[in-house]
């Protein structure tokens, strides 16, 4: 069954090729030119093998290349491999690699570095990467442009792992031998992607150049792409407004900006391009300690949010109010009940039900900027409406990784990106395996429920996908009736830019993985 | 002279030691761990992640021989390496000290002419409609928070009337070289530094007019009154020169806090320099950046009272140096 609809997706993938891209631009591409936008924070390394945070991803996507990129729809598309096949017991992956690509370096990518890439660099890299290799027995080049890769047991999200921000393909022939970390490349990245780096101008810009050995003909359009580096949120807006940046990539300036600039004339905006990550937004709820142990507790927290307000008023309306543990635009998503509108009267009524003694809360906000800290207050003054006193702890970035990761907290704002497939982005978040003292990330909460941790595990190893989503389906509903978390929304960060600026999102991982496509209008 | 000099130089750097020791001390009681940051700003990360980092940084081992391996290293100029920049610290002082004097430097002038010629005035017009004016601008300027008169200014002269570029230090990208490249920079600073300069000229104001007034009223202006001297000439060469003291060490005093002072500005103006720096260091717990940082402010602060004892020198002949 999973090599039926693996083998269509590779069908339709091949089908649509490169032209694919051509339905984005409606008119006929124009060479040349620049084009500036913001990057914030400043990255830290352009090395994405290595450096995985967003702004690094942002810039270091122009540069380095994965063996597929996705689509809206997250069906696969050729990038550094032209075609793939998978075996029909979901076994055996086998990529061919396009042929006549260099690094830019000069030197020629083939199968020694997908199989050093996969192999070496990443499991040395990558906590992520080490995840994903997990069920994979073997990675063997069968001749320069065929890699195959050979699993213990079938596993779905594998053919979703392979875009440029997960497995970033980096040349043996520099890293082969060297300590990663420290290799010299990690500056001067060499890459196969549609630009090199030109200047780095720390805390001020970075700029890059057309890859004059770009494989894929005609690419790239553009002659540079300068990224302003501008620590403020109010003059990145200014920037734009001024034109000195024509594209504002999601998250650069407040959310209450965004309907001013979005009227101007000129501005376009689009919400595409985040499809992979699909950040969702979520309270952790300290299951550990009482009263957030019960999950009545937890459920009236849940009704006790407007959170469709929330959505209106903080987000201006972007994104979607979330209905559990899988984002709606990720496959396995289902519409399960029980979800949680408004009802504070309900709330009230389970706070009674399990004798509620009115302690109160410490919430912990996401240092990141004023809409997240007016999220805090709105949630405040929700849970107090219902009896729930709650005090706002605020901290910054390193004080609120500290406080998570030593669960000192009882509520805490967080949102993860989902990357593409349940087994990957979502099951970590809730099964026991996951839950570490000392790391801020995934089961912060402390839930534990063997049935989840059974559930998710025979739905990532199940050979066709009606079986996963029977898997996936149950889960959620689980997850909905206990509330591990408080899910907030579908996050939505919508991308700005001058209207002239096309062909700026082709891929489901937005800008970071498209401006090899990208043209200005003249 | 030189056994001044020479004493001067072995108190500075016991100073600067002591003041790197404590600075290790505060900045490691500080909640928060880089290597947690560092793995927040992943996305992800393992248990091995997150020991790899610590072990590759040092992190994992006792805090005193980390403090040790620190003064040790600082002991022979090496200011370490950055955790999260992946760069040798000296290097990105050095990298990002430049703009900052640039841009401390021209708004110190600025305040500081300003602040004086604007104080004398004062001064001179005591209770006058003029002194009321210089008075109640400087302390305009001074009581509205920079990062709000930064943004106004960006708006007014970058969005409305496009005179001024909005922020940087020069246009990003561009191939400009010689003196149009200075005239770009040139062209970038004159916001960020008329903001700053406008912001600390008060306290310039305010002290030279008090100085000021206090020495028109000494006996030896009077002689020179009935000597018949020009009033500019007294005010210039009499009171002027022996009013300017306070000014001298107020200067010293903000001169030493030219590398951290400018922390708003240089955010708001997107200027790359030191304090920004701090800034993110700071956010990120990058121990070692902070402390380089810290380490160079404080021995600009040494360096520059050392400069504000000479200038007394200059300024007043009976000051002698001890």
């Amino acid at each position: 069954m999973l090599s039926t609809t693996a083998m269509r997706r590779a069908a339709i993938a091949a089908a649509c090729s490169f032209a694919a891209t051509a339905s984005f631009a409606q008119e006929t591409p124009v060479k040349g030119g620049r084009l500036d936008l913001v990057v914030q924070p400043e990255p830290t390394s352009l090395m994405i093998g290595i450096t995985t945070n967003g702004p690094s991803l942002l810039v270091g996507g122009s540069i380095y290349e994965g063996l597929l990129r996705y689509d809206e729809n997250l069906e696969p598309m050729p990038s550094l491999a032209k075609s793939w096949e998978i075996s029909e017991d979901g076994l055996t992956y086998t990529f061919h690699l396009q042929e006549g690509v260099t690094f830019s370096d000069g030197e020629p990518f083939t199968s020694k570095d997908v199989v050093f890439t996969m192999k070496d660099f990443l499991m040395e890299t990558k906590s992520k990467w080490r995840a994903i290799m997990e069920p994979v027995a073997d990675v063997t080049a069968t001749d320069d442009y065929t890699v195959v890769v050979t699993m213990k047991e079938p596993f779905g999200p594998f053919i979703r792992s392979l875009s440029y921000n997960v497995a970033p393909m980096v040349p043996a022939h520099i890293y082969e031998g060297t300590e990663f970390a420290t290799n010299p490349a990690n500056d001067k990245p060499i890459g196969t992607g549609p630009y090199v780096l030109a200047e780095w101008k720390r805390g001020s810009y970075i700029e890059l150049d057309a890859n004059p050995t770009y494989w894929r003909e005609g690419l790239p359009y553009l002659d540079d792409v300068v990224y302003h580096v501008v620590p403020d949120a109010a003059s990145r807006a200014t920037a734009f407004e001024t034109r000195v940046v024509s594209v504002l990539p999601g998250g650069s300036v407040e959310n209450f900006d965004i309907p001013r600039l979005a009227a101007e004339e000129g501005v376009c905006t689009t919400e595409k391009g985040w499809e992979y990550n699909a950040p969702l937004s979520w309270m952790w709820i300290n299951n550990r300690t009482a009263p957030m142990d019960n999950k009545k507790f937890r459920q009236a927290i849940m009704y006790a949010m407007n959170r469709e307000m929330m959505l209106k008023v903080l987000w201006n309306g972007y994104g979607k109010v979330a209905t559990g543990p899988i984002t709606s635009t990720i496959p396995f998503y289902d519409a399960v009940e029980p979800t949680y509108e408004y009802n504070p009267d309900k709330a009230k009524e389970l706070l009674k039900e399990i004798g509620y003694d009115g302690k109160a809360l410490r919430l912990l906000p996401l240092p990141y900027g004023e809409t997240w800290q007016r999220w805090a207050e709105v949630v405040k003054q929700n849970l107090k409406a219902v009896g729930i006193p709650v005090e706002i702890e605020s901290t910054d970035v390193a004080g609120w990784n500290q406080k998570t990761s030593q669960w000192d907290y009882d509520l805490a704002f967080t949102y993860l990106y989902e990357n593409g497939d349940p087994a990957i982005g979502v099951a970590r978040n809730y099964i026991t395996s996951q839950i570490a003292l000392g790391n801020p990330f995934n089961n912060v909460e402390g839930y534990s429920n063997p049935k989840v941790d059974e559930l998710f595990a025979k739905a990532a190893t199940a050979p066709s996908d009606e079986e996963r989503q029977a898997a996936y389906t149950e889960v959620q509903k689980i997850l909905q009736e206990d509330v591990p978390v408080a899910w907030l929304t579908e996050l939505s960060f919508p991308t700005l830019y001058d209207c002239s600026v096309q062909g700026l999102v082709s891929t489901a991982n937005g800008i970071g993985n498209s401006l090899g496509e990208t043209w200005i209008k003249k | 002279m030189l056994r001044f000099i020479l004493g001067r130089m072995v108190k500075i750097a016991l100073i600067l030691l002591a003041i790197t020791i404590l600075n290790f001390c505060l900045i490691h009681m500080a909640p928060g761990d880089p290597a947690l940051v560092m793995a927040g700003e992943a996305g992800d990360a393992d248990p091995k992640f997150i020991e790899d980092l610590r072990a590759q940084f040092g992190l994992d081992k006792p805090f005193i021989v980390q403090l040790w391996t620190y003064v040790s290293h600082f002991a022979t100029g090496d200011l370490g390496f950055s955790y999260r920049q992946q760069m040798p610290v000296s290097e990105l002082i050095l990298d990002r000290l430049p703009a900052t004097l640039l841009l401390s430097i021209s708004a110190f002038v600025i305040s500081l002419v300003l602040g004086v010629v604007a104080g004398v005035i004062a001064a001179a017009r005591q209770g006058k409609a003029s002194d009321s004016i210089i008075s109640t601008i400087a302390l305009l300027f001074y009581a509205t928070p920079l990062f709000w008169m930064a943004l106004m200014a960006v708006l007014l002269f970058s969005v409305q009337l496009g005179w001024m570029p909005a922020f940087g230090y020069e246009t990003a990208a561009s191939d400009f070289t010689g003196l149009t490249r200075i005239l770009d920079i040139a062209h970038h600073l004159i916001l960020p530094a008329v903001v700053l300069g406008l912001f600390f000229m008060a306290t310039y104001v305010r002290i030279t007019r008090a100085s000021m007034l206090e020495v028109n009223r000494l006996d030896f202006v009077k002689t020179a009154r009935a000597k018949g001297l020009k009033p500019s000439v007294i005010q210039r060469r009499h009171v002027l020169r022996n009013a300017i003291l306070p000014v001298v060490t107020l200067a010293g005093l903000h001169a030493g806090q030219l590398v951290g002072g400018a922390v708003l500005i240089e955010t708001v103006f997107a200027w790359p320099g030191i304090g920004r720096l701090m800034f993110e260091a700071l956010q990120s717990r990058d121990y070692n950046v902070l402390l380089g940082v810290f380490t160079v402010s404080a021995a600009l602060v040494l360096m520059f009272n050392l400069i504000t004892d000479f200038t007394y020198r200059i300024v007043d002949p009976r000051i002698r140096l001890k």
